[in-house]
């Protein structure tokens, strides 16, 4: 058979010669490949002062989205939850009163948003099945912590303040392939 | 002997002790360095600039941690182990000449500790009491693995020890002395035994890898196998102290092979100098040959597998012996020849 690719070796059992069973020259060998990596260049980024640059469709925490007037998105439709492989979100829906049209952008909104980030797989379905634009993974890293209940993600780590909008114009891009 | 010469004996012996330790922690730092370099790594750089706090960091975790005894080992042997590791690794120091004599307000002063008649045979001595420090360490700590890496380490270490003392004995016999010192005066300039016995120093290296317990003769400690070796029970400064002295072994045997193979203090050009700059410039040629021989030890260490057992002992007994005997032999035949004796 002709092999693939052209990488193949025959083995033999056929005893050393002399000079193999010196084994020297092959330490010598060895010996200078370990020395040219001396003057190789190294591929370590030192994380906490560089940061590497994540592809335009990186997946990382989620955010709750509000609109041009700093409305919530989130209805709390669940279909999110729905959609969620790994059954991360949890949700309790609410209904808006007088007075809060300011706060939410529809009748419904969600009185409670939790995502359990240990049960993320960071997947995107989340985002992929919200007919409102509501949820989307952004390029931030969820930071590590000391105990479970902190990866407990409330309202207030999700929905993005207002005072600090997050850019998530690279996901609208990517998450609208599907539609028209 | 009076007080002049033992104040001066002194402040050389604290000097040398200082400065073996200082070498050992940098050494550890090197190492770390060395292996990073090999590996297309960084290594440690986060403690002080270039991570050359590193050793300090390194030194006061070890004092920190928890010095723990295990309640069904012998107590003093216990103790005793890493101590007498330290200890003969330290004590070899005291015969390396490490340059050329030095002249202080007139009077003279040698840069060794003693001037012994049998200095190799001293060290050939010293080496063979080492072992008990990892023995005692190891039959003291009650545990299957660290036993098994001790009797390793034994094992090993008199296999080596054999074919190390032939071509030690094949240096003396070209020499004509035992003392370290005119075995290094005998190489002036650039007249170095390598250039006479590169079989001899072959060996030689081979066997002073095994007796340091370096890669890869590292089998009383492979982590792999018997997690640890010999000190698998030990913890805190009793650990380091048996790590430690792998270092400090590590720069003597580096000393002993730039003495007896690579001219100790001796460069090339040397009789253009004299008095004090003659003997600065020595103990830098000195240290440039030891830092050198202590980066291939690291080097070897990275870039070769570990032994097994068997190779281990079938390189020992049956290639390196014999070579290092024929070796004497053929020096030997040499010799009379030059000498007229046929």
């Amino acid at each position: 058979m002709q092999s693939l690719s052209n990488r193949k070796k025959v083995v033999s059992d056929k005893p050393m010669t002399f000079v193999e069973k010196l084994y020297l020259p092959a330490i010598a060998g060895g010996m200078w490949i370990t020395f040219k990596h001396l003057f190789r260049k190294n591929n370590t980024l030192k994380y906490p002062e560089e940061q590497r640059v994540f592809a335009p469709v990186y997946r990382g925490m989620h955010v709750l989205k509000r609109d041009e007037e700093g409305r919530e998105n989130c209805t709390a439709c669940g279909l999110c939850a729905v959609a969620c492989p790994a059954e991360a979100i949890t949700m309790e829906a609410a209904e808006r009163v007088k007075g809060e049209e300011g706060l939410y952008r529809e009748e419904k909104y969600a009185a409670t948003y939790d995502i359990n980030m240990l049960r993320c797989i960071f997947c995107g379905l989340c985002e992929e099945a919200c007919p409102k634009e509501a949820i989307f993974l952004t390029d931030r890293i969820v930071p590590s912590e000391f105990e479970r209940d902190e990866f407990l993600y409330g309202k207030d780590q999700l929905v993005e303040p207002m005072n600090a909008r997050i850019d998530v114009t690279k996901r609208q891009h990517t998450g609208q392939r599907g539609k028209k | 002997m009076d007080s002049g010469l033992i104040i001066e004996k002194l402040i050389l012996v604290g000097i040398i002790f200082t400065i073996s330790l200082l070498i050992a922690m940098y050494a550890t730092y090197f190492e770390r360095k060395v292996a990073a370099w090999f590996q297309d790594r960084i290594g440690p750089d986060r403690a002080g600039p270039f991570g050359i706090l590193q050793p300090l960091a390194d030194g006061v975790k070890m004092f920190m941690k928890e010095d723990f005894i295990p309640s069904n080992s012998d107590k003093w042997l216990f103790i005793l182990g890493p101590g007498i590791s330290m200890f003969t690794s330290l004590i070899t120091s005291a015969i390396i000449p490490w340059g050329e004599d030095l002249t202080i307000f007139g009077s003279s002063v040698a840069l060794q500790v003693a001037d012994f008649n049998i200095g190799i045979l001293f060290i050939m001595g010293v080496l063979s009491v080492g072992i008990y420090g990892i023995m005692i360490g190891g039959w003291a700590s009650n545990n299957k693995y660290s036993l098994f890496g001790a009797i390793r380490a034994s094992s090993q270490m008199i296999s080596y020890e054999l074919a190390m003392g032939v071509s030690v004995i094949t240096i003396v016999m070209m020499t004509g002395s035992l003392s370290l010192r005119d075995i290094v005066q005998d190489q002036h300039g650039m007249n170095w035994n390598i250039f006479y016995q590169p079989v001899c120093f072959i060996v030689f290296f081979v066997c002073a890898l095994a007796e340091t317990n370096r890669a890869p003769f590292d089998l009383p400690e492979c982590e792999s196998e018997l997690i640890g070796g010999y000190h698998t029970e030990y913890s805190s400064m009793k650990l380091g102290f048996f790590l430690f002295a792998e270092y400090v072994s590590m720069f003597i045997s580096s000393a002993i092979i730039a003495i007896l193979f690579f001219g100790g203090y001796n460069f090339p050009g040397m009789d253009y100098f004299s008095g004090n700059t003659l003997a600065i410039l020595s103990v830098v040629a000195f240290f440039s040959k030891i830092f050198f021989f202590i980066f291939v030890f690291m080097w070897i260490r990275w870039t070769l597998p570990r032994f097994r057992f068997d190779q281990l002992m079938h390189l020992g007994w049956k290639n390196l012996i014999p070579i290092a005997l024929i070796n004497l032999l053929i020096t030997g035949l040499v010799i009379a020849l030059n000498k007229g004796w046929f």
